[in-house]
């Protein structure tokens, strides 16, 4: 925001109150009430808004209270942040960033725990990235915000708190590729997001029983990197796709197919992917903890896929 | 609620009448804060809806129709005095020319597209010339308008020159959309024509965007000066839905140069405004979110004009928002595809006697600002400017394959990275349209 003043802000709360996970704390107080604008509660108009400003020549970031919120915005997203472009022959772009918190929290019943980046993987013309670590988050954010594509940043209810030491000069990440958290050679296993931490975890159960397996944050949800991905295949030939989408039409869905279509040569077995159970998420812990893949699942898988 | 209180209820909102107050047009200027918004002065005689449940559906509208005819007859007994004049010649024929333009160009689109030259869903804007006309013919190049589906006169009358949107409806590639949008989405950076949408309402918050950069620039950028209005044109069915009362809320609440022009022409494709609406009046919607709302009669374009005036100078000073609801007809069906079965041969045949196009120009001659044989002399000259559109179509090239994949994303990197560790967009098939993506 400092170094371009037609970065703005728009969203419930972002202003005065800081964001509803602190994201905006004191933006509001440096840059003024226009550039970090409070909406009232009208996600479909006011992420229309954003993307009339965008094509007038603004650079505006939408936040989602939470992006389950952003059902209500989805006509906007869909028909104008994602198609405009092409419609418009080229003539009108449209740099904004739509960002929030989604995934599975503690508890927060179903409509609170969405995960909207398989409903929103068709749209033609937007970019989707999840940030995992602080430093990636940062280095995410601003490709997203410099970026003259519409990208959509999906953050995680529960990774607000995570505390790690980052670069003072400045960087910048790219959206496209993905990130190798633990280079192995047994079994590649491909996550995102939250599930990240639940990998790493059982990795190091795994490791104990003399695995070694390859983790790749695949960061970039479209278009998928499968550079990254397909060099790891060729390595490994064994594919496990850990996430928190739920099964029917996730994004380890579409990684499925896309890395059977191209890399099926490579692979002695069947790609595994372990998503959240198609319920909507229930409000008891236990019922919860059950819907999403936890690192037990995870090593039994691994166990299996080795054999 | 009586007619009568009603009707002065009507007046209470409004601050000075229209017909005889030539003065306090003038004083406007020179007193920016106190403007005394000036609309139409239509008394609607129509009883609110609750009061009407036994009535015969098109009653209400011809009662519409007759009030309006009231205020249409006092109109020309001051106004044809030659110092009460609205407008100037010069004034009269561009807005003659621009809205023959508009109708002789539909008249068009319904004969190529009968001839298999244009497909889909086209829309239509005959009747309606005189708001479209009425609003855009004040705006700057650097004011945006956001449109519907029904979209055509809009690009023209902004000026969009007529053979990109010809092109652009045969699908050719020198449309102004490269043949990517279509009727329903026309788009024009240079000429701030910020769409053409299929969806209803869809629009409004992009226009409501469009009004807020203009703010941003002013008291962010300190762009000094700028004041840039939109105008948003939508129809009477979409005053139903969820993004009008959002934005007519936001843009309110933080004093946007907007104004919000419905083209209530009481049919949304077969569905009657009065059968979907609680309160059918729809200007009285604006007074509920704190701007004003204002009633006109749609098929006059020199009432839509002084209409348009203040609303757009209210604006441009940064007072906020306007909320117009324009009382027009369109003469044809929904689009092209419509039979059209469902409106009553009187009311069609009362709005065809209030041709806009026939109304100005018994305007012009009447006030002795023009004669016939000028007028005569435009119409050829738009004549010559359509052909000359159709020709231009006509020999234009379809898109070719490498078109495809080009403008999906501004930057092209948005494809992504492929198994051979490339951007996709480098791939050479990217540019021949045959890349996968």
């Amino acid at each position: 925001m400092e170094r371009d003043p037609l970065v703005c802000v728009m969203g419930e709360d972002v202003g005065h109150y800081g964001g509803s996970y602190k994201v905006t704390k004191g933006l509001a107080t440096k840059y003024g009430d226009l550039r970090v604008l409070d909406t009232p509660i009208a996600e479909n108009s006011f992420t229309g808004m954003g993307i009339g400003a965008a094509m007038t020549g603004l650079r505006p970031i939408v936040e989602g209270m939470n992006m389950g919120f952003l059902l209500l915005a989805y006509n906007q997203i869909s028909n104008n942040c994602g198609m405009l472009h092409y419609t418009s022959g080229g003539q009108f772009k449209i740099p904004i960033v739509i960002r929030g918190p989604g995934g599975v929290g503690r508890q927060l019943g179903a409509e609170h725990s969405q995960r909207l980046e398989s409903y929103f993987q068709s749209i033609p013309g937007i970019q989707m990235v999840a940030c995992s670590t602080p430093y990636n988050a940062k280095g995410l954010m601003k490709a997203a915000i410099r970026s003259d594509n519409p990208v959509i940043l999906f953050e995680h209810v529960l990774l607000y708190n995570l505390k790690e030491r980052i670069p003072d000069e400045e960087y910048v990440l790219s959206l496209e590729e993905a990130e190798m958290v633990r280079p192995g050679e047994h079994v590649t296993i491909l996550t995102y997001s939250r599930m990240r931490y639940h990998v790493m975890q059982a990795a190091k159960t795994l490791v104990n029983k003399g695995y070694d397996p390859e983790v790749i944050d695949i960061r970039s949800l479209k278009p998928f990197d499968l550079y990254t991905i397909g060099n790891s295949v060729k390595k490994t030939h064994r594919v496990l796709i850990v996430e928190e989408c739920m099964r029917t039409g996730g994004i380890g869905a579409s990684l499925t197919a896309a890395i059977n279509e191209n890399f099926h040569d490579y692979l002695d077995a069947p790609i595994v992917c372990l998503s959240s159970q198609d319920v909507p998420t229930p409000y008891a812990g236990t019922l919860e903890e059950w819907t999403v893949v936890q690192p037990g699942q995870i090593v039994t898988a691994v166990e299996q896929l080795c054999k | 609620m009586s007619a009568a209180s009603l009707s002065s209820a009507i007046n209470a909102i409004r601050s000075s009448s229209f017909a005889h107050d030539r003065s306090a047009l003038a004083s406007n200027a020179s007193h920016p804060s106190s403007s005394a918004f000036l609309g139409s002065t239509a008394r609607l005689r129509f009883n609110p809806i609750s009061s009407s449940a036994g009535r015969p559906r098109s009653s209400a509208a011809v009662a519409a129709v007759a009030a309006s005819n009231v205020v249409k007859e006092k109109q020309p007994k001051s106004s044809v005095s030659g110092s009460n004049l609205l407008i100037t010649k010069e004034e009269g024929l561009e807005l003659y020319e621009d809205m023959v333009l508009g109708r002789a160009f539909e008249d068009m689109c319904a004969q190529m597209y009968y001839r298999g030259k244009m497909f889909g869903f086209v829309h239509l804007y005959n009747g309606q010339e005189a708001v479209s006309t009425g609003f855009i013919k004040l705006l700057k190049q650097e004011d945006s308008v956001v449109s519907t589906y029904r979209d055509h006169v809009h690009a023209l009358s902004k000026g969009v020159p007529a053979r990109q949107v010809m092109s652009e409806l045969f699908g050719k590639e020198t449309g102004c959309c490269r043949g990517q949008g279509g009727s329903m989405h026309m788009f024009s950076k240079e000429h701030n024509l910020i769409g053409g949408f299929a969806f209803i309402g869809e629009g409004i918050p992009i226009a409501t965007g469009a009004a807020f950069t203009s703010k941003y620039k002013r008291e962010v950028l300190k762009e000094e000066g700028c004041d840039h209005v939109t105008v948003a044109f939508f129809g009477d069915g979409t005053c139903n839905n969820g993004q009008f009362f959002e934005c007519l809320n936001m843009a309110q609440l933080w004093k946007l140069p907007i104004i919000f022009v419905v083209e209530n022409n009481l049919w949304a494709i077969g569905m009657s405004h009065l059968r979907a609406t609680s309160d059918p009046q729809i200007w009285k919607k604006g007074p509920a979110f704190g701007m004003p709302g204002v009633h006109v009669d749609g098929m006059d374009v020199l009432k839509v004009r002084e209409v348009a005036k203040e609303a757009v100078g209210r604006a441009r000073r940064g007072e906020g928002p306007t909320l117009v609801e324009c009382e027009t007809y369109r003469f044809r069906g929904h689009s092209l595809a419509d039979p059209d079965e469902l409106r009553e041969p009187a009311e069609k045949a009362k709005y065809a006697a209030r041709d806009p196009i026939a109304a100005l120009k018994k305007y012009i001659i009447e006030s002795k600002l023009a004669s016939e044989a000028e007028l005569k002399a435009i119409d050829k000259k738009i004549d010559e400017v359509v052909e000359d559109a159709v020709e231009f179509a006509d020999a234009s090239p379809q898109p070719p394959r490498s078109q495809l994949l080009e403008n999906v994303f501004a930057d092209p990197k948005g494809f992504g990275i492929g198994p051979d560790g490339r951007y996709r967009c480098e791939d050479p098939n990217f540019t021949a349209g045959t890349a996968k993506v």
